[in-house]
């Protein structure tokens, strides 16, 4: 059996007295896309910083290509092909678009290339014209935006998106689902979200998360059908 | 009318956002606020709040002209703001937030307050002990609604409460506010890009596209999530 | 691009400016005029330093003078020592910025955070001022060197031509290496803060931990940049000691470090001229009113307008208040509003469309 691209062997993390995250045993293979959905403070977020090096784990191993990542510092995580979006946007806020997308683009290549690459990420991201904005003064969507193309700029093996949809409007939620869809036919993706309909439009594998632990994984139709998952997420959505 | 905009102006530094924003609402009306990012809709609601100084135009509020008043001034006579992204006192606890929200209340007790409004939000009674940034995502938006709740507003601006919210607790808020609705005589405005969340609980929804509010819609017309995108949708 | 045309232009003119005041003014100033130019021009480069750690760094160091002070030190103790000045003068640089690597290590690389680095580098620099402040026996002497205590280190012998130890430098010849280091400073830091290496650390002083998940080491950056800004303190230092043939403790003094502080805040953080301007301004205003000491005048004008202490905090808590940004940066938003308003009227300006 291959290798999996990304393993965790009961992962944890405790603060104190809580666990936010409980013995977790999770499994990526190359190239696949999964979705990580569950309630509010279910250990989802918490999970991404233990496997971008930003959180060290309690106990419990995270494994990349069979390396253990574990106790590794994030720039190196990072360098190694793991890239995050983080939940609340991480971006230069002072600085402007262009700016923000080539300090990404320029840790792989240089000079004239990373210029290129960066005005064809500006392209890809629909941020062409405001290039020059600084970015503290964009709206909240767009902002999310520029922090997807400086995660997609450094080409990682493994993209972790903490809610990427968040604060899009519908159509740009769509555009994010073909741009999930587009990235994932060369690499792999975990993809964390609320929004139901998004998640219909990419998921094939779906994790559910809840307190600290892995409830169910299954396909998406059976997730959706699942009572356990209304119960504690769903709500009515499940419905639509 | 509880709020009158006419023709209100305003944006950060060099850049204008709102170029002349008309509106009005009436007591108890719950409006949405739907449009693409950039257009100006948290911007609005900054700027009805007083973040952000006017450059142009006038609001009314209940009659009184608030156009130059302070944030703080607003919160006293009535607005109030539940911003994006929550904004609760992470130090604080879910009891201590609510009872910050209780400061300028006079009229009676901050107990009173705390257990009416605890009553709309049953879920944060066990949680009174808790800080506020050891709760989840959902719960901090429930706190930071009630937390507004606390201070008897007459009107509420509600920025995306929806964003990042699991969609069981989502059906709580909506369940929250319809109720509060019908039994308070609350007035609200809605800023949202979750069709389904404005079009339970908007009477009439607005659309804002570049700086200005150039459409009016009903409720029924945000269930076909494609024509949204029409009517929204810009032409430069 | 049209940004990079102002760049140009704006480089060529201060080389242009900084070329003629420094061939110019020895031949149409006096000679003490030329001295005192000259010990701005040092100040200006310690300005830099700060300008470069802080402004574009984002690390608050209150002791920039502890770098400055060993630098001094350094070169005035080798050069007693050796009686020719090629090697203090290297060592003058390096040792500071050693020592600034040494600190820095610990700081950044114990993940110490912006508060309390403050405290450190200001609880350095007061050691530094306390300890070389009580070596006033002859007992404390490195070598040939007595350290002086509070008293300092008199008689400095000037920088020679390497090599050849009856060539000194003379006040002219210092005002033209003063000059010229800050014309070299500005220059080469214009450059090293639009190279890559300049781009990340203003990146990672916006955002540390974005910077981080896109995979640089803030912590190597922040201390090649802190190592830079010591070396560069260290080189006024040494500077500093041949300005004056004097150095003594109260060159690691509190003082010291506050007033680097205010330069930079006063002249503009996050630009270089800014603090140039700030620090030759606040100076010479500082020598107009009298040196650092309430002047002799016992009427009540003199106590008030002639005094210094007074008049500088009165600056900087007006410039922290109503100037913010500082002189240069808001300067500069006034010069550009008003090239502004000329573009809008045709141009609608609002925020930028979603491209469809």
């Amino acid at each position: 059996m291959a290798t999996p691209l990304l393993q965790t062997r009961d992962l944890s993390m405790h603060f104190g007295g809580v666990k936010a995250v409980r013995n977790v045993n999770f499994s990526l293979a190359e190239g696949e896309l999964r979705c990580l959905i569950g309630p509010n403070g279910a250990g989802k977020s918490t999970f991404f910083k233990m496997l971008t090096g930003q959180l060290e784990p309690t106990h419990g191993q995270v494994l990349f290509r069979g390396h253990d990542i574990s106790r590794a510092h994030a720039h190196q995580i990072a360098r190694l092909g793991i890239g995050i979006k983080t939940q609340v946007p991480s971006v230069f806020d002072g600085l402007s678009v262009r700016e923000n997308i080539w300090l990404a683009a320029s840790r792989i290549h240089s000079g004239e290339q990373a210029r290129r690459l960066v005005d064809e990420m500006l392209e890809r991201i629909g941020m062409t014209k405001a290039a020059e904005m600084i970015v503290g003064q964009l709206a909240h969507g767009q902002r999310q935006w520029v922090e997807l193309g400086l995660v997609l700029s450094t080409d990682p093996e493994l993209i972790l998106l903490d809610e990427p949809a968040a604060g899009m409007t519908h159509e740009e939620v769509q555009k994010t689902a073909e741009l999930v869809r587009e990235i994932n036919r060369t690499k792999a993706l975990i993809v964390v979200e609320h929004d139901m309909q998004f998640i219909r439009m990419i998921a094939k594998q779906v994790t559910v998360f809840n307190q600290g632990s892995v409830l169910v994984e299954d396909n998406v139709d059976n997730i959706m059908r699942n009572p356990m998952v209304r119960d504690i997420y769903l709500g009515k959505q499940a419905a639509a | 009318m509880m709020l009158d905009v006419r023709g209100l102006c305003t944006g950060y530094g060099r850049i204008p956002i709102l170029n002349g924003v008309d509106f009005t609402v009436e007591e108890g009306e719950f409006i949405g606020i739907l449009g693409h990012n950039g257009m100006g809709k948290t911007t609005l609601l900054r700027a009805l709040m007083g973040y952000l100084p006017a450059t142009g135009g006038r609001v009314h509020f209940a009659g009184k002209d608030i156009t130059t008043l302070e944030p703080y001034r607003r919160s006293r006579i009535g607005l109030g703001y539940v911003p994006q992204g929550r904004e609760i006192f992470p130090g604080l606890s879910v009891l201590e937030n609510l009872r910050m929200g209780c400061i300028e209340r006079r009229d009676i007790s901050e107990q009173e307050i705390i257990a009416t409004v605890l009553d709309q939000f049953p879920r944060l009674k066990p949680l009174l002990d808790r800080a506020g940034s050891a709760l989840s995502g959902g719960e901090q938006q429930l706190l930071a609604m009630a937390r507004c709740l606390c201070g008897a507003p007459r009107l509420i601006l509600l920025d995306e409460p929806t964003e990042g919210i699991q969609p069981s607790i989502i059906d709580e808020i909506v369940e929250t506010l319809s109720r509060l609705r019908a039994t308070s005589g609350l007035t609200m405005i809605l800023v949202e890009q979750n069709l389904d969340f404005i079009a339970q609980l908007s009477q009439r929804i607005l659309v804002i596209q570049k700086g200005r509010i150039t459409q009016e819609v009903q409720p029924d017309a945000l269930h076909n999530a494609s024509l949204v995108g029409e009517f929204v949708g810009i032409a430069t | 691009m049209k940004a990079r045309g102002y760049n140009m232009a704006g480089l060529a003119l201060v080389g242009a400016i900084g070329l003629a005041f420094m061939f110019l003014t020895p031949r149409f100033a006096e000679l003490d005029v030329v001295l005192d130019l000259t010990v701005y021009m040092i100040m200006a480069i310690l300005a830099l330093s700060l300008a470069l750690i802080w402004g574009y760094g984002g690390i608050l160091c209150f002791g920039q003078s502890a770098f400055f002070g060993l630098g001094a030190y350094t070169y005035a103790i080798t050069m007693f020592n050796m009686g020719e000045s090629t090697v203090p003068f290297l060592l003058a640089i390096l040792l500071p910025a050693a020592f600034a690597a040494l600190l820095g290590y610990f700081m950044f690389y114990g993940r110490i955070s912006d508060v309390y680095l403050g405290v450190i580098t200001l609880t350095v620099t007061l050691i530094l001022f306390n300890s070389v402040n009580s070596t006033a026996g002859p007992e404390f002497h490195i070598g040939a060197a007595r350290l002086g205590g509070f008293n300092g280190i008199p008689g400095i012998p000037p920088l020679n031509i390497p090599g050849n130890k009856g060539a000194v430098i003379d006040l002219e010849g210092m005002f033209y290496l003063c000059t010229g280091s800050l014309l070299l400073t500005y220059f080469g830091l214009r450059l090293l803060l639009a190279s890559q290496f300049g781009r990340i650390i203003v990146g990672i002083r916006e955002n540390e931990r974005r910077a981080e998940l896109l995979g640089y080491d803030p912590r190597a950056y922040k201390l090649a940049t802190f190592t830079i800004g010591g070396a560069l303190a260290g080189f006024a230092g040494c500077l500093f000691a041949n300005w004056g043939n004097f150095v003594s403790p109260t060159i690691f003094g509190l003082s010291q470090s506050a007033q680097i502080i205010i330069w930079v805040i006063v002249g503009g953080r996050g630009t270089l001229i800014g603090p140039i301007v700030g620090c030759i301004g606040i100076q010479w205003l500082s020598a107009m009113l009298g040196a650092n000491q309430p002047s002799g005048g016992s009427d009540l004008w003199s106590k008030i307008f002639a005094n210094a202490p007074l008049i500088l905090g009165s600056i900087l808590i007006a410039f922290v208040l109503l100037v913010p940004k500082g002189l240069v940066p808001t300067l500069s938003d006034i010069v550009l509003s008003l090239f502004r308003r000329r573009q809008r009227q045709e141009q609608r300006g609002f925020e930028p469309q979603q491209a469809e």
